[in-house]
C-alpha cells in the first residue's frame, strides 16, 4: 500500500467539504472521509502484520520516496514500522470519533471540519514521514489549525488559551528546528555524501558527541513540550479546557503523542550517546510531570481541567518510559501513548456530552448523573477505570509494562524515580474515584437543568468505538505489544551498545 | 557596438519603450477616455514580463559598466512580476484617489522609470552605473509617495523618503569615493581582483553597506520606514516594501560576492549584528502597531532581518535561498498589502480594530490575508515556510546555530502579531464589521496571482532547482 493515501484522503475530504453547501452534506463528507481513513488505517495494520509474518524484516515497510528539493537532498520519504502503524491506527480512530462527536457544530461548520481534518492530515503526515524535513512540516501543519479551532469554536478564555498554546508549541518547534538543522549539518561526516534529512540514513552515522550534547536537549525539549514536559506543560490544561470537544480529543489523543513519538524516533534514536548521558535530567523533569500532574488533577474543579492535568501526568509517563532506554519500558511508552490516546479521547468526548446537557463542568454543581444518563455515566466510569489502570483495560497493560521496564535499570536513581512514578497510580485513583463518586453517584443535584436525556446515536457510536478499542487493547495486548517490540529493536540497540 | 550587444539590455529597453508609450497615451487621450491607460499599461507590462523569460544571451557591454548573467535576468524577472502585481493592484487606488485616472499616466511612468533604475542598478558593472541606477530607482518614488496632495501625511512621507534617500546616497557616495581613492578604479571586476584589507577600505565597505541598508531598511537604518509606509499611498508602500527592498537585496548580494568578497569575515560579522538587531527590533515594534500599514512596515523590517542568514557564510546555497525567500516574500507581502489596499480604498479603514469580524462579511479577503500572513510567518504548507526553512538551513550548515536560534525565536514572536490580525478577522466579534466589499476585477486578479504564487512556489521543487541552477553565476 502506498502511504501517500493517508495524506491524500484527508486532502480530498477537505476539498469535498468545501464543495458541500449544507450542514448535512458537510457532516456526511467529513464522516465519510475520516471513515475511509479509519478503514485504511485498519487495512494498513493488517497488511503490516501480514508482511511481518511472511518474514519481511526490513526496518521500515511500504517505504517510498518522492523527490522534492533535489539539490538539498530533501525527499518526502515515507515508511512505517510497528510504532507508527499503531499510532496511525490510533489517529484513525480518534479522528473518526472526533468528527462524530462534533455532529452538532453549528457555527461555521464547514470551516470547523476543514480545520479539524487539516489537523489530522498533519498528524498522519507526521507519523508516516521518515524525513526530518517533512516531519517538521507536518508537525507545524498540525499545530496551526489548533489556533483557529480553539479561538473560534472554543469556550471560556479561549483567545488567551489559543494564543498561549500556539505560541508555546511554535516556540518549541523553533527550538526543535535548530536541533534538526544541527543533525542535518552533521549528517555527512565524511563530506562525500550529500547532507541528508533522512532518519534511516542518519541512524547509520555517528554524530560527534560534542554536537549531540547541544542538539539532544533542543530536540527533546522541542518534542517534549508537545508531550507536556514539566515545566513547559502549562499550555496543555488551558488549551484542553478551552477547546471544543473534538479538538480536545484530537489534541490529547494524538497531538500530544507526536511529542512522545518524536522523542523516541528522533532524539533517542539519532542522538543515543547524548541520550544516555543526559537522560537523568529529563527523567527528573518527567517524574515531576507525572506526580505534579496527578496532584494537580486532585485539586481541580472543572472536569476538563481534571482530565488535562491527568493527561500531563500520563504523557509524562510516556516520556519517562522513553528515557528508561530499555526495550520493555519503551514498549510500555508506545502502549501508553495508544492507551492514553484512547481513554483521554473517551474522557473528553464524555465531558463534552455531559457539558452539553448540564451546561456546567464544575464538579461541585453535579451529582447523581447515573440516574439521569446511565449510558454516559457507565462509559465515564469505564474511562475512569482505564485511567487508573484496572486490569482488563488498556491502562493496566501500558502502565504495568512501563514500571516493569523502568525497574529493570538496576541503579538506585532509576529505581527511586520508578517508585516515585508508581505513586501516581494511587493519586490517579484518588482523583478518578472522587470525580466518579461526586458526579455520577448520589442523589441528583437540584441546580441541574431538568429533562436531561441519555446519549443519542452519534454519541453512543463514539463511546462504543472507543470502549471497544480500550477493552480490546486491555484484553488482547500481545499482538500490539509484539508489533511494537520488533520495531523498537534498532532504537534500543543503538542505546545499549553505547552503555 | 552591434545591435545584438545592445539587445543584452532587453529588459531596460523594453521598459523604456513602455514608458514612452505611457507618455504618448497620456498625452493623446482626452479626459473622458483616461481610464484606457490602465488596461493598456497592464497589457504592455505583461508582455514585457513574458518577454523577460525568453532565453537570451548574456554578456558584458559598455566596457564592463553593464553586464547580465542568468541570475541577474532572474532577479529582473522577479522584480517584473512584482511590479506587474503592484500595477494590477493599483487599479482601485487610481480610481479612488486620482479622480478617475486623471494623471494616472504620471504614476505609471514613474513606476516604470523606477524599475528601469533598479534594472540598471542590478546589472551594473561599476559603481557609477550602480549609483545612477540607485538614484533613478529611488527619487521618483519620493514624488509618488507625496502624490496624494490632499493629505498632509502623504507629502510628509515624500519629504521623509527624499531626505533619507539623499542622506543614504551621501554616505554611499562617500564610501565609493574612498574606494576609488584607495584602488583607483570603480569597476567591480577590477575591484574584486584586489585585496581590500586596509582599514580605509573596510570603512568604505561600511559606508556602502549603510547606503544599501537604508533601502532594505535594516536596523539601525530603518527609522524612515514606518512613517513613509504609513503616510504614502498604500500601493507605493507595497512597492517600496517589496520591489524596492528586493532590488536592494539583490544588489547587496552582488556587491558582497564580487567587490567585497575578499573581506568576507568583515561583512559576515556586520551582517550577523545587523540581522539580530533587525529581526528583534522589527518584531518588537510590530507587536504594538494598530495601523495595519505601520504594522506591515515593521513586519517587513523584521522580514528583512532574516535575509542575512542566507548571505552569511557566503555559500551558493545561501544565495539561492535568499533569492527564493525574496520571491516568496514579494508574493506574500503584496498579498497582504493588496488586502489592506482593497479595504482601505473601499472604506478608508486601516486600523486593526476595524478588521474585527471581517471573515463574516468578507470571507475571501480574510482568507487571502490569512494565507499571506501565514506565509510571512513561515507556517506550512504555504511558501513562506520553505523560504524561511532554507534560509535557516543555509545558516545552520555554516555553523551559525546561535544566529539560527535567535532567528527562530523571532519567527515565533512574529507569529504572535500575525496571529493578532488573524484573530481580529476570524475570532473577534464585532457589531458593525466592515460591510461586504465588491472588488473590481483588477483587485481580484492581483490577489489571485499572489495566492497562487504563495501556494505554488513552495510546493514545486522545480522553482528552487531553477534558482539553484542560475545562482551559480556570481
Amino acid at each position: 500500500m502506498d502511504l501517500i493515501f493517508l495524506i491524500l484522503i484527508p486532502v480530498l475530504t477537505v476539498f469535498a467539504i468545501i464543495l458541500t453547501d449544507s450542514k448535512a452534506q458537510a457532516r456526511i463528507a467529513a464522516v465519510a472521509g475520516t471513515g475511509i481513513q479509519l478503514m485504511l488505517s485498519i487495512y494498513l495494520v493488517i497488511l503490516y502484520l501480514m508482511e511481518r509474518s511472511s518474514g519481511n524484516i526490513e526496518q521500515m515497510l511500504f517505504s517510498n520516496k518522492y523527490v522534492w528539493f533535489t539539490s538539498l537532498n530533501i525527499y518526502f520519504s515515507t515508511g512505517v514500522d510497528g510504532i507508527s502503524v499503531s499510532l496511525i491506527l490510533l489517529t484513525g480512530i480518534i479522528t473518526f470519533t472526533g468528527v462524530l462527536a462534533s455532529w452538532d457544530v453549528d457555527y461555521l461548520y464547514k470551516e470547523f471540519f476543514i480545520s479539524l481534518i487539516v489537523l489530522a492530515t498533519g498528524v498522519f503526515g507526521f507519523f508516516i514521514s521518515l524525513d526530518l524535513f517533512t516531519m517538521f512540516l507536518f508537525y507545524e501543519l498540525a499545530v496551526i489549525p489548533m489556533y483557529l479551532l480553539i479561538g473560534i469554536w472554543g469556550s471560556g478564555k479561549k483567545e488567551y488559551s489559543a494564543m498561549k498554546l500556539t505560541l508555546m508549541l511554535m516556540g518549541a518547534s523553533a527550538i526543535l528546528l535548530v536541533g534538526l538543522l544541527g543533525i542535518y549539518s552533521y549528517s555527512s561526516p565524511t563530506g562525500l555524501t550529500p547532507l541528508t534529512f533522512n532518519i534511516i540514513e542518519i541512524a547509520q552515522i555517528d554524530i560527534p558527541i560534542e554536537a549531540q550534547r547541544y542538539f539532544f536537549p533542543m530536540i527533546f525539549i522541542g518534542f517534549g513540550v508537545l508531550g507536556a514536559l514539566f515545566p513547559f506543560h502549562t499550555w496543555s490544561p488551558d488549551g484542553h479546557a478551552s477547546a471544543p470537544t473534538a479538538v480536545s480529543m484530537l489534541h490529547a489523543g494524538v497531538l500530544m503523542k507526536m511529542g512522545g513519538y518524536g522523542c523516541l524516533r528522533v532524539a533517542m534514536y539519532l542522538l543515543p550517546e547524548a541520550a544516555n548521558e543526559m537522560a537523568w535530567i529529563f527523567i527528573i523533569l518527567t517524574s515531576i510531570s507525572i506526580v505534579y500532574g496527578a496532584f494537580g488533577a486532585i485539586v481541580q474543579k472543572d472536569l476538563k481541567y481534571i482530565n488535562a492535568y491527568s493527561s500531563v501526568s500520563h504523557c509524562g509517563l510516556v516520556l519517562f518510559a522513553v528515557l528508561m532506554s530499555n526495550e520493555i519500558a519503551m514498549n510500555g511508552a508506545v502502549l501508553q501513548m495508544i492507551s492514553h490516546g484512547l481513554m483521554t479521547a473517551l474522557f473528553f468526548a464524555l465531558i463534552g456530552m455531559i457539558y452539553g446537557r448540564t451546561h456546567t463542568r464544575d464538579i461541585r454543581n453535579m451529582s447523581g448523573l447515573m440516574k439521569m444518563m446511565p449510558f454516559l455515566a457507565v462509559c465515564y466510569m469505564i474511562a475512569g477505570f482505564a485511567s487508573l489502570g484496572l486490569p482488563g483495560l488498556s491502562g493496566f497493560v501500558a502502565e504495568m509494562t512501563i514500571f516493569v521496564g523502568a525497574f529493570q535499570n538496576a541503579d538506585l536513581f532509576h529505581r527511586g524515580v520508578t517508585v516515585l512514578a508508581c505513586s501516581s497510580i494511587v493519586i490517579t485513583a484518588v482523583y478518578i474515584l472522587r470525580v466518579v463518586a461526586k458526579i455520577l453517584l448520589g442523589p441528583a443535584d437540584k441546580s441541574m437543568p431538568a429533562g436531561m436525556t441519555d446519549a443519542v446515536w452519534n454519541e453512543k457510536a463514539v463511546t462504543v468505538i472507543l470502549i471497544i478499542a480500550i477493552a480490546g487493547m486491555g484484553l488482547a495486548p500481545l499482538w500490539l505489544s509484539d508489533m511494537i517490540l520488533n520495531s523498537l529493536e534498532p532504537v534500543v540497540q543503538k542505546l545499549t551498545l553505547l552503555k | 557596438m552591434t545591435f545584438e550587444q545592445l539587445l543584452l539590455m532587453r529588459h531596460e529597453l523594453l521598459l523604456i519603450i513602455v514608458a514612452v508609450i505611457i507618455l504618448i497615451i497620456e498625452l493623446s487621450t482626452d479626459n473622458k477616455n483616461k481610464q484606457i491607460i490602465l488596461p493598456a499599461v497592464i497589457f504592455l507590462f505583461s508582455i514585457v514580463t513574458a518577454v523577460g523569460f525568453l532565453p537570451i544571451e548574456t554578456g558584458v557591454i559598455f566596457g564592463g559598466a553593464y553586464n547580465t548573467s542568468d541570475m541577474i535576468i532572474l532577479m529582473k524577472n522577479s522584480l517584473n512580476i512584482g511590479v506587474l502585481i503592484v500595477l494590477i493592484q493599483s487599479a482601485g487606488w487610481l480610481k479612488h484617489s486620482f479622480g478617475n485616472f486623471d494623471n494616472a499616466g504620471g504614476y505609471f511612468f514613474i513606476i516604470v522609470a523606477s524599475l528601469i533604475g533598479m534594472d540598471y542598478m542590478i546589472s551594473a558593472g561599476d559603481f557609477l552605473m550602480f549609483y545612477i541606477g540607485l538614484e533613478l530607482a529611488t527619487i521618483p518614488i519620493a514624488a509618488l509617495a507625496a502624490s496624494e496632495k490632499m493629505k498632509r501625511r502623504s507629502s510628509e512621507a515624500g519629504i521623509k523618503l527624499l531626505l533619507s534617500a539623499a542622506m543614504s546616497s551621501g554616505i554611499l557616495l562617500f564610501g565609493i569615493s574612498i574606494l576609488y581613492g584607495t584602488n583607483g578604479s570603480l569597476n567591480f571586476s577590477s575591484l574584486s581582483a584586489d585585496d581590500l584589507n586596509s582599514n580605509l577600505q573596510i570603512l568604505a565597505f561600511i559606508f556602502i553597506f549603510t547606503g544599501v541598508a537604508f533601502k532594505i531598511s535594516l536596523v539601525p537604518f530603518h527609522l524612515w520606514t514606518a512613517d513613509v509606509y504609513e503616510g504614502a499611498p498604500i500601493n507605493i508602500s507595497s512597492y517600496l516594501s517589496s520591489i524596492s527592498k528586493a532590488s536592494a537585496v539583490f544588489i547587496l548580494l552582488i556587491l558582497l560576492f564580487t567587490v567585497f568578497k575578499s573581506i568576507l569575515p568583515v561583512w559576515n560579522s556586520v551582517l550577523y549584528i545587523v540581522a539580530v538587531l533587525t529581526m528583534t527590533i522589527g518584531n518588537l515594534f510590530a507587536i504594538r502597531q494598530q495601523n495595519l500599514k505601520r504594522f506591515l512596515a515593521f513586519s517587513s523590517i523584521a522580514q528583512a532581518g532574516f535575509i542575512p542568514l542566507g548571505i552569511i557564510g557566503g555559500t551558493q546555497f545561501g544565495i539561492t535561498s535568499v533569492i527564493y525567500f525574496l520571491l516568496i516574500y514579494i508574493f506574500s507581502n503584496l498579498g497582504a498589502f493588496g488586502v489592506v489596499s482593497a479595504i482601505s480604498n473601499a472604506t478608508g479603514k486601516e486600523k486593526m480594530d476595524d478588521y474585527d469580524g471581517l471573515y463574516q462579511t468578507n470571507p475571501r479577503l480574510s482568507l487571502v490575508m490569512m494565507i499571506s500572513l501565514f506565509s510571512l510567518a513561515g507556517i506550512p504548507p504555504v511558501a513562506g515556510f520553505f523560504g524561511k526553512f532554507f534560509l535557516f538551513t543555509a545558516a545552520a550548515v555554516q555553523g551559525y546555530y546561535v544566529l539560527v536560534f535567535i532567528a527562530v525565536m523571532n519567527a515565533t514572536i512574529s507569529l504572535y502579531y500575525y496571529l493578532l490580525v488573524v484573530k481580529a478577522m476570524f475570532i473577534n466579534k464585532n457589531d458593525s464589521p466592515i460591510e461586504t466589499i465588491v472588488n473590481d476585477n483588477y483587485t481580484k486578479a492581483g490577489l489571485v496571482i499572489c495566492v497562487l504564487g504563495i501556494l505554488l512556489i513552495g510546493f514545486s521543487g522545480a522553482i528552487f532547482e531553477f534558482i539553484e541552477s542560475v545562482s551559480k553565476g556570481i
